[in-house]
């Protein structure tokens, strides 16, 4: 398959991360519900506050992305960018963008796109790919993508163990000023039923076992795979390679599978302190490989969708990102309030008032 | 009509827009349009950078209708470093960790919520300054 790539070079100017600070120890939900039968599948997870939704996580990921932008490319401002695009499961209102609050809390002008993308956990890679094209074509200079999750899983569900809060957002520009190079990218979908949560439910369905192989491991390892080959590149031309990460375990063994090292994968695994963030999860490792790389170095980004679908990226970096006053992805990851799990029922509103 | 009151407020509720005297150069938060100070006409919209700090706070422990899900919470009233007194909640903090002068920065948070059918109102609140520079130094 022909690798995609745009007319005109595009890259990522500015980027930022977003975590709530609260934190579940998940061995909790397994007292809880197991009497500490099941071992988690990850060590702990942020939760979102009571007035925290994907809108004001995806607002606040924003700001730093716009903050690093304005740091590397002169005169910056929201007001050049024409599209503000969250991918996200967990969009606060069915009908209303979510982008539509996010553009207006940046202070955008109205002359912009701001549909919200949907592919579970892929979404916010899906609005990448779009912001990628959109101004590869030319049709816009600056494009802002978001990839921003506050997961739910019902009590006491396998879900639930993992269902974490956060995500990130990307400015795509130009790349005269880009911090990173967008090289190519390759996306790969099938209508596989592994996992889904039909209109007015709260919680999704999953399909159990299904959800490894065919689903997650055949659609990242057949888009990244894909990838490398159209690129004429293999695992030792990357530094980092940054995989959706729902639970410790798959994506080391996708990425092991691929023929990538512990070392190259690790600077990404961010979910055994935050839990799968879904339409955050592969672009929050993302940006904690941004915050340390160095110019030269390569990274390959694969994200998976149940639904499903992968979107495979070839990035390369080209300057080192700039910190002073925005938070480090780290940052937000080492703020942390733990919490119980009877407060973690009140902030994700299980219990019933009136 | 309650949508229509909240459109019109948007900006100075999602990221802090307020005025700028154009005489005395005084900046006015939230907007009225008139100086404050010289009572000169002031319509120039300035955007406030967010930084201020704790001048006086209390806790709200019997919520008013539309905020009970979020009780108890706390109020302050925080001192912009442009010189407005704004009131706003605080947000990301205990009580405990919180003191008169402690320097907050604005975050763009959920205000209520007016049912499971209504809209979401989201508006400006503060969080601590210090607590995220302590947490860069730890990192
Ligand atoms: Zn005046």
């Amino acid at each position: 398959m022909e690798v995609m790539k745009p007319v005109r070079p595009v890259g990522i100017v500015g980027y930022g991360a977003y975590v709530p600070r609260y934190r579940l120890i998940v061995e909790e939900v397994s007292q809880v519900w197991t009497g500490g039968n099941v071992v988690p599948p990850v060590r702990e997870k942020a939760v979102p506050g009571l007035d925290e939704d994907v809108a004001t996580m995806s607002i606040e990921a924003a700001r730093n992305a716009v903050a690093r932008a304005q740091r590397v490319c002169p005169g910056f401002s929201p007001q050049q960018l024409r599209a503000v695009w969250v991918g996200s499961e967990s969009h606060p209102y069915a009908v209303k963008p979510t982008g539509t609050i996010v553009a207006e809390a940046l202070g955008t002008s109205p002359y912009i796109q701001a549909g919200d993308w949907q592919f579970a956990c892929k979404a916010g890679t899906e609005a990448l790919q779009a912001a990628i094209g959109f101004v590869g074509s030319g049709m816009a200079d600056y494009a802002l993508a978001i990839g921003m999750d506050a997961a739910q899983g019902r009590p006491g569900d396998a879900l639930e163990y993992t269902a974490g809060a956060g995500g990130a957002a990307f400015i795509l520009g130009p790349l005269d000023f880009a911090l990173v190079e967008i090289e190519g990218s390759i996306s790969y979908v099938t209508d596989t039923p592994d996992f889904w949560r039909r209109q007015y439910e709260k919680f999704p369905e999953h399909a159990g076992r299904f959800t490894g192989e065919p689903a997650y491991f055949h659609h990242i390892s057949s888009a990244a795979t894909a990838l490398m080959e159209a690129m004429k590149l293999t695992p030792a031309d990357f530094t980092y390679a940054v995989f959706h990460q729902p639970n410790v375990k798959f994506p080391l063994k996708v990425g092991e599978e691929l023929g990538f090292r512990r070392e190259q994968l690790k600077p990404a695994l961010l979910v055994n302190e935050i839990g799968n963030t879904y339409a955050g999860s592969a672009l929050i490792g993302l940006t904690a490989v941004l915050d340390v790389a160095q110019p030269g170095e390569r990274i390959l980004l694969t994200s998976f969708g149940s639904g499903a679908g992968s979107d495979a990226f070839c990035l390369q970096v080209r300057a080192p990102a700039p910190h002073d006053g925005v938070w480090t992805t780290r940052q937000y990851v080492q703020r942390r309030r733990p919490i119980n799990y009877a407060q973690y029922s009140r902030l994700k509103g299980n219990y019933k008032l009136n | 009509m309650e949508v229509a009151r909240f459109w019109r407020t948007t900006e100075q509720r999602y990221r802090l827009v307020g005025e700028v005297c154009p005489r005395c150069h005084t900046k006015i938060f939230p907007p009225r349009d008139v100086c404050p100070a010289c009572e000169a006409e002031a319509k120039t919209l300035y955007q406030f950078s967010g930084k201020g700090e704790v001048y006086s706070f209390t806790t709200i422990h019997s919520a008013p209708r539309g905020f009970e899900k979020y009780a108890p919470y706390m109020v302050a009233l925080v001192r912009l470093e442009e010189g407005p007194l704004v009131t706003a909640q605080l947000t990301d903090v205990d009580e405990s960790e919180v003191y008169i002068g402690m320097p907050v920065e604005m975050v763009t948070r959920v205000l209520r919520e007016d049912d499971k059918r209504g809209m979401i109102v989201y508006g400006y609140k503060f969080r601590p300054v210090r607590q995220a520079e302590a947490e860069r130094q730890l990192a």
